[in-house]
């Protein structure tokens, strides 16, 4: 192998990581912000069940949240959530996190449950298809109406003209 | 000599007991559920999350029930429950600019990318008491328009642009982010201690202070630059796997105060900001805090500390209502020692001054008696 071809191997290599990395990123942040009920629902829908460990938790705590005097500034606390964190290990051997906003353990564990499955190649396909694709698709349809709700409600000036000049 | 004294258990059960059929008034009124809470009392449950400090819905909901409606007492339960907590780290400090807008106005600027949203408001209704209310009639869905794909800037940088406006504060980066839940308040105090006081502050106490601002005592000429209302995703870095993932999101309100600055030896003449942030959608709060957030900078921008508002230790130390009632409230607790201790240095100080006066009228009769001869 020569230098650039050992070059080029590592930097797709590192692409790679970089590109599971955000993957990981995205699924957990759409677990996270799914409403129980919708992530239920997908989850039924692929049939599968596992098995599971517990390896941590579920344990509910605290996140300070924090701020940035400004807007754009320093860093403050504004206060604090609640969140729920679950740490589980899967029959394949696969171990998944997750961190969650509120008190909703089951929630959690089978967020963390998800994020284990997808890293099996076996699975890694039905679980965007079932499950992260159509949550992203209820969390957008959400912001959407949101969006559209809010600009029904922005001001238009007009000029009124006054005199002849 | 130290007496204890016991009793009252029997009382105090009753008392509870009493409270709780209080609480749940007439029973052949359904019971409120958490979600009608939650979801219809929607700013009650908000200000309990921003004044306790914790945001989650469903247990602020759980605390306005609990207490009746009592919203300081409902700070109060939550309060007393994040301590029961553990604490697994902190966001990453949350990005207002990509929040997911539900109101966004400017007193400042008409036309301004992203517009004018007036959202979901009070303002321009006509307080007048809606009789239809009493009943629950449906009401009609909200009207939709196609939303621009405009982003919607901050004021700030708009007039950041043009130099007139100072930048968003950055004291020291390496400095570790105050905490006033783990180190206790010390004064002076700096600016990021200063606003995690005034964001879970009594809105009612901040409000009377941010007024006494505009009627004169600190006045600084403010605007109202930007108040936006909406949800941003909280990001969490994970230890386990070393990178930041959204725990969820969270509704906040922000007000960015514009205030008229003539400059001072140590800035030159510009437009001074105050910062508000606040849980909730709960923008009189967030206008409120601004206005003291500004009041406060007194002498970092080198003004003249003449008025309440701009006293740290007098409004940091005042603003917490849980603080407050726990002490004004203790007041209620027994105090008969005490009091039978102040019972008896009052007679004695009683007989000493009728004593003294007796004396003094004694030797005046003297004096009388001493001229007439």
């Amino acid at each position: 192998m020569t230098d650039a071809e050992a070059r080029l191997s590592g930097t797709s290599a590192t692409g790679a990581a970089l590109e599971a990395v955000s993957a990981r990123q995205r699924r957990l942040s759409v677990l996270a912000k799914a409403r129980t009920k919708d992530l239920l629902a997908c989850w039924k829908d692929t049939g599968l069940d596992p098995a599971v460990e517990v390896l941590r938790g579920p344990e509910s705590g605290l996140v300070a949240v924090r701020g940035r005097i400004g807007g754009g500034g320093q860093p403050f606390q504004v206060g604090e959530m609640s969140a729920t964190r679950v740490t589980v290990r899967i029959g394949s051997g696969e171990i998944g996190h997750a961190m969650v906003a509120g008190r909703d353990a089951r929630k959690a564990q089978l967020a963390a449950v998800i994020d284990a499955l997808a890293q099996d190649p076996a699975q890694a396909d039905l679980i965007e298809s079932r499950i992260i694709a159509p949550l992203e698709k209820i969390a957008d349809e959400a912001d959407q109406r949101l969006r559209a709700e809010t600009a029904a409600t922005r001001v238009n000036f007009f000029t009124m003209v006054r005199g002849e000049d | 000599m130290y007496v204890a004294v016991k009793g009252g258990e029997a009382a105090i059960t009753n008392a509870h007991r009493l409270l709780a059929a209080r609480r749940r008034g007439d029973t052949d009124v359904p019971g409120l559920t958490l979600a009608q809470i939650a979801g219809q009392l929607s700013l009650a449950v908000d200000r309990v999350m921003g004044e306790g400090s914790l945001y989650d819905p469903e247990l602020a909901a759980l605390a306005v029930k609990q207490a009746r409606g009592d919203l300081i007492e409902a700070v109060f339960l939550l309060r007393a429950y994040r301590t029961t907590l553990p604490r697994f780290g902190h966001s990453e400090p949350v990005d207002t600019c990509a929040m997911v807008v539900e109101r966004r106005i400017s007193a400042v600027y008409k036309d301004l990318p992203g517009g004018q949203l007036l959202g979901p408001t009070f303002d321009y209704t006509h307080r007048l008491l809606d009789p239809t209310l009493a009943g629950d009639e449906p009401v009609e869905a909200p009207a939709t328009a196609t939303a621009g794909s405009e982003k919607v800037t901050r004021v700030s940088d708009i007039l950041g642009d043009e130099g007139l406006i100072e930048e968003d504060a950055m004291l020291d980066a390496s400095r570790p982010v105050a905490d006033i839940t783990r180190t206790p308040m010390e004064f002076p105090m700096e600016r990021d201690a200063r606003l995690q006081t005034l964001a879970r502050g009594d809105e009612g106490f901040l409000l009377a202070l941010a007024y006494s601002t505009q009627r004169g005592y600190a006045r600084s000429h403010p605007f109202a630059g930007e108040i936006r209302i909406g949800e941003v995703d909280v990001e969490v870095t994970i230890p386990e796997l070393g990178f930041a993932v959204v725990i969820g999101r969270i509704r906040l309100t922000e007000c960015q105060m514009v205030n008229q600055f003539k400059g001072s030896a140590k800035a030159p003449p510009q437009f001074t900001r105050g910062y508000g942030l606040v849980f909730g959608q709960a923008e009189r709060k967030a206008m409120a805090m601004s206005l003291c957030d500004r009041a406060l900078r007194a002498s970092e921008l080198g003004e003249d500390i003449v008025a309440p508002a701009q006293d740290e230790e007098f409004v940091l130390s005042h603003c917490d209502n849980v603080q407050s009632t726990g002490f004004v409230e203790h007041l209620k607790l027994p105090h008969y020692v005490d009091f039978q201790a102040e019972l008896d240095l009052v007679r004695r100080m009683r007989a000493e001054h009728f004593k003294a006066a007796a004396s003094t009228d004694d030797a005046a009769t003297d004096d009388t008696q001493e001229a007439a001869e």
